[in-house]
């Protein structure tokens, strides 16, 4: 029953993200593109180009998409993919509903406690991997044949995604325009999507 | 807790304002939830700060959490379910308009074209918020061994982040121990 998969599913990303949004991305990766494959790198790349585009979180608005995307997809039903997007974005929710009202009477203690500080100083170096995991997932495909570390690691790049050389400077010239020259993200995306138009 | 006469419908609509006007994830909230609530006399501004704090520090979306605690803050219970609820409506509404409309064109050519050109920058735009953070949280030589391993362990041997996330957590709190014990 893929109502329940899909409960289930986002019920643990939300448990278990730390960080934010961009965090949530990569629980998301690899809960729906690659352990259920209910959908495909390049479709999963474009949720998540749409969710910086629009208003509201990024995790809200991926888990709503993904959830329309992977029920109407298998049923063929948009009315039952309106019923998938919104079973996503509340089992998404329900756990921080659950945890914070619980902190909320004692979240001074637990903040000052020196449990906090240790384990945030190793869940903060762990997030910025799993993000970086993300990218690196939806840039190249590694898979290791065999044992890892033992055997030769087969890499191919993800070509929905990664076209040609063009693709390439694209992703360069947008982290630099990002990064260094402060360009909002949406501006990116516009500008990104008006030179793929330009330039394919 | 100060006013119980908050009606919930206002504040489900002040929340739904502060989400159709967030584009870019829970930071770009902060500001426009600190203007409208302080307009309002609904929390002051000594509060934010620890709404911001604890927001991050539980599981969830950040943007959700801040709803989530300062509904509670304003009428218990019912204010986190009216907040939340406002919160995330416009943006589950224009995704919702945007995913049935979008499947329908995916193989229209000029959408490819656009899309060819959007999903390398899309990396980028995953990458630099990495980057922002790295800078931020990993200051050690094992924080950096952390990151890294996380990374190669996610990207290459396909380990889930769940249980990168559990182990790290499980770490921490015996780390905790330990110094409580040393002590």
């Amino acid at each position: 029953m893929i109502f329940v998969q899909l409960f289930v599913t986002f019920f643990v990303i939300g448990l278990f993200t730390f960080g934010g949004g961009y965090a949530m991305l990569s629980l998301i990766q690899t809960e729906v593109v690659v352990r259920h494959a209910w959908l495909t790198e390049s479709a999963f790349t474009d949720i998540v180009g749409i969710s910086q585009m629009t208003p509201g979180p990024i995790g809200i608005n991926c888990a709503t998409y993904v959830g329309y995307d992977v029920v109407a997809q298998m049923t063929g039903s948009p009315l039952l993919g309106i019923a998938g997007s919104a079973t996503a974005t509340l089992a998404l929710m329900l756990p921080s509903f659950l945890i914070m009202l619980a902190l909320v009477r004692v979240y001074r203690r637990f903040k000052e406690s020196s449990m906090y500080e240790s384990v945030m100083g190793l869940l903060r170096p762990a997030v910025v991997g799993l993000i970086g995991a993300a990218a690196v997932i939806l840039t190249v495909d590694a898979q290791w044949q065999g044992v890892p570390l033992l055997s030769e690691p087969r890499l191919s790049v993800v070509r929905e995604n990664m076209i040609d050389w063009k693709s390439w400077v694209l992703l360069a010239g947008a982290f630099v325009a990002g990064y260094w020259g402060k360009v909002s993200p949406i501006a990116v995306i516009i500008i990104g999507g008006v030179l793929g138009f330009v330039l394919y | 807790m100060k006013n119980e006469q908050i009606p919930l419908w206002n504040i489900f609509t002040v929340f739904a304002k502060v989400g159709a006007f967030t584009i870019g994830g829970g930071y770009a909230m902060i500001p426009i939830i600190q203007e409208e609530m302080e307009r309002r006399g609904w929390i002051g501004e000594e509060e934010l700060p620890d709404i911001v704090a604890l927001s991050q520090s539980a599981p969830g979306v950040m943007a959700v959490n801040i709803s989530i605690f300062a509904g509670y803050r304003l009428r218990g219970f019912k204010g986190a379910v009216a907040a939340t609820l406002g919160s995330i409506t416009p943006s589950f509404l224009v995704i919702l308009a945007i995913a049935m409309v979008f499947s329908g064109f995916r193989d229209n050519p000029v959408i490819v074209r656009i899309f060819s050109g959007i999903r390398p920058v899309v990396i980028s735009l995953i990458l630099i918020p990495m980057v922002d953070m790295a800078r931020k949280g990993c200051k050690t030589w094992w924080a950096w061994l952390i990151a890294l391993a996380s990374l190669f362990l996610v990207a290459f041997v396909k380990v889930s982040p769940i249980y990168i996330l559990a182990v790290t957590i499980v770490a921490g709190v015996a780390l905790a121990y330990y110094k409580e014990a040393r002590r």
